[in-house]
């Protein structure tokens, strides 16, 4: 969409934008020639994709990486929360990120659109059906609590882990989607550029899974204890999945077959092939093998940086931002994390958080359009400088890292203090397959 | 008799087995293992965690020859399984008191 800040460049006549703002913020019944079943058809097949990510390929991503005594119990829970997350999602999620909250609408979005009560076949959200808009909007709120998962794999109880899902989505996600694409005060104040998720999705999730690991502890016999991946094609094919996927996630978010989509989708790839090499080739010096787990890592925290960049960034902008998240993700899940000695199991604040903010800085950089061969299609409207730019990425990266880690921080305290968060040492010896599932996940 | 045990490299197996057949060994029993010696493990490396694998995967034959048939099966495999470089495994030797096959109940040599 994502929204305000960037409708600016959409090549659509202004008429076309007011509708589409307000059919963002207040869906309305619309007239049937509103629709473009060019859009339409498109946004369906994004949503798709979107869900593609989940499951399976970020299931498969995860599982691959833990080891063989917990691959089911990472796969069951991404499978957990994309049902789960629906649920919630039109019960009142959708409500509280995207309806109008009235004079607190700054905030969030209210109840007025819980159970879906307004939505109706004919109902519009810009030039596709609101059922659709509401469905791409759910794929988005089912991935971001997923990628936690990485973040506590191995250790955390199953019951833990829904009831903290179902409450931050609610408390943390779908505040923070509202206040940057829904029309509260991050988007309307800030002008901030955050075209499919880097700041909402990724920084957000990131956080989160930094905090839970931290609040849970490292798992047993971590770092001295060999934790090797079980199954990197697994993980391979997961990644390659998510690459595939994240076109209907990022070019998705322009709601429309459009050139915007359309350059979105470009930079997509050509960030993503920038950072896999960056991660290889960095890994290959530093360690002397570039191994298949680099180049994965490599291309996720390339999509991951792209993601808020891609409706505003050219093609060089793009291989710039590659180049740099796959460097530094490199850094910070295969040094800072060792450094710092806490066991964020598969790295999602190293990948998705760390590449986020690389990606959230970098799109107020090359959306510019000064910078000859490496710019973009502009900086938020009433930006003037990219210092300006760059302010306003900071205020939104500040904000979400502040709030959701004080939220996320207090939802896993108060988990914990009930029910409490960990399984006991022997089940996480066991395995959470069987502990948790009565399962074993291969029996050879 | 004697019952000739020999750890040797996975890849050589087939090379050892055709070695032995050549000189008239006329069964064996092989099994998948690990272990280490002085070729030690390897160094694996996941997104800059470094695992040392202490146990390497190699292959243990067994095979129970009559004695004068122990230095020929011996020189077979260590022909065979040689390749020159650390860890290509090692022989053991080893007297064997009885041999019964199950079918029809021969005893001793006639048994191999």
């Amino acid at each position: 969409m994502k929204s305000l800040m960037c409708s600016f460049k959409n090549h659509r006549g202004l008429t076309g934008l007011y509708v589409l703002m307000a059919g963002l913020f207040v869906p309305t019944l619309a007239m049937a020639d509103d629709l473009s079943a060019g859009d339409t058809a498109w946004m369906i097949t994004a949503t798709v994709l979107v869900l593609f990510m989940t499951i399976p390929g970020l299931s498969l991503f995860y599982a691959g990486m833990v080891r063989s005594k917990n691959v089911l119990s990472v796969m069951m829970q991404c499978f957990a929360i994309t049902a789960s997350m629906t649920i919630l999602w039109v019960l009142f999620g959708y409500s509280l990120a995207f309806g109008d909250g009235g004079s607190m609408n700054g905030f969030w979005g209210g109840f007025s659109n819980a159970f879906l009560a307004n939505m109706t076949v004919d109902s519009m959200s810009g030039t596709i059906p609101e059922s659709v808009f509401m469905t791409f909007q759910m794929t988005f709120a089912i991935i971001t609590p997923a990628l936690i998962v990485g973040a506590f794999a191995e250790r955390m109880k199953f019951s833990a882990m829904l009831i903290f899902m179902a409450i931050w989505v609610t408390i943390v996600y779908a505040p923070i989607c509202h206040w940057v694409w829904g029309g509260g005060w991050l988007g309307s104040k800030f002008a901030i550029l955050d075209f499919a998720g880097g700041t909402v999705v990724h920084i957000n999730a990131g956080v989160a899974g930094l905090v839970a690991c931290l609040m849970l502890g490292k798992r047993k016999g971590y770092p001295t204890t060999a934790m090797p991946p079980h199954n990197l094609t697994l993980t391979l094919i997961g990644a390659a999945m998510l690459w595939v996927g994240w076109f209907g996630f990022n070019a998705g978010s322009e709601l429309a077959a459009d050139g915007t989509a359309g350059m979105a989708m470009a930079v997509t790839q050509i960030a993503t092939a920038a950072a896999a090499l960056a991660w290889m080739f960095a890994e290959w010096m530093t360690h002397g093998k570039p191994s298949a787990l680099g180049i994965a890592s490599g291309a996720v925290a390339g999509l991951v940086a792209i993601t808020p960049a891609c409706g505003s960034v050219g093609p060089m902008g793009a291989l710039v931002i590659g180049l740099a998240s796959g460097f530094i993700c490199f850094k910070a899940a295969s040094t800072l994390k060792r450094k710092l000695g806490y066991d964020d199991s598969l790295d999602v604040f190293g990948v998705h958080a760390v590449g986020g903010i690389v990606g959230a800085l970098l799109t107020g950089v090359f959306s510019a359009t000064t910078l000859g061969v490496f710019s973009g299609q502009g900086l938020a409207e009433g930006v003037n400088s990219i210092g300006g730019q760059v302010f306003n990425q900071s205020v939104a990266i500040m904000v979400t890292i502040i709030y959701c880690g004080v939220l996320s921080f207090i939802i896993l305290k108060v988990i914990d203090v009930v029910i409490g968060l960990r399984v006991s040492e022997e089940e996480e010896i066991e395995g959470l397959d069987l502990a948790s599932h009565g399962e074993r996940g291969y029996i050879l | 008799m004697k019952l000739i045990s020999a750890i040797i490299k996975p890849f050589k197996l087939d090379d050892v087995r055709e070695a032995l057949q050549e000189i008239g060994v006329q069964g064996m029993t092989v099994t998948e293992v690990k272990g280490f010696g002085r070729q030690k493990g390897h160094t694996e490396l996941y997104r800059g965690a470094e695992y040392v694998v202490d146990f390497l995967p190699k292959v243990k034959l067994e095979i129970a020859v009559d004695a004068d048939q122990v230095e020929a099966a011996i020189e077979a495999i260590t022909k065979s399984a040689n390749s020159g470089k650390i860890g290509d495994g090692k022989i053991f030797v080893s007297g064997l008191d009885e041999v019964v096959r199950i079918r029809t109940g021969e005893t001793g040599s006639e048994a191999l």
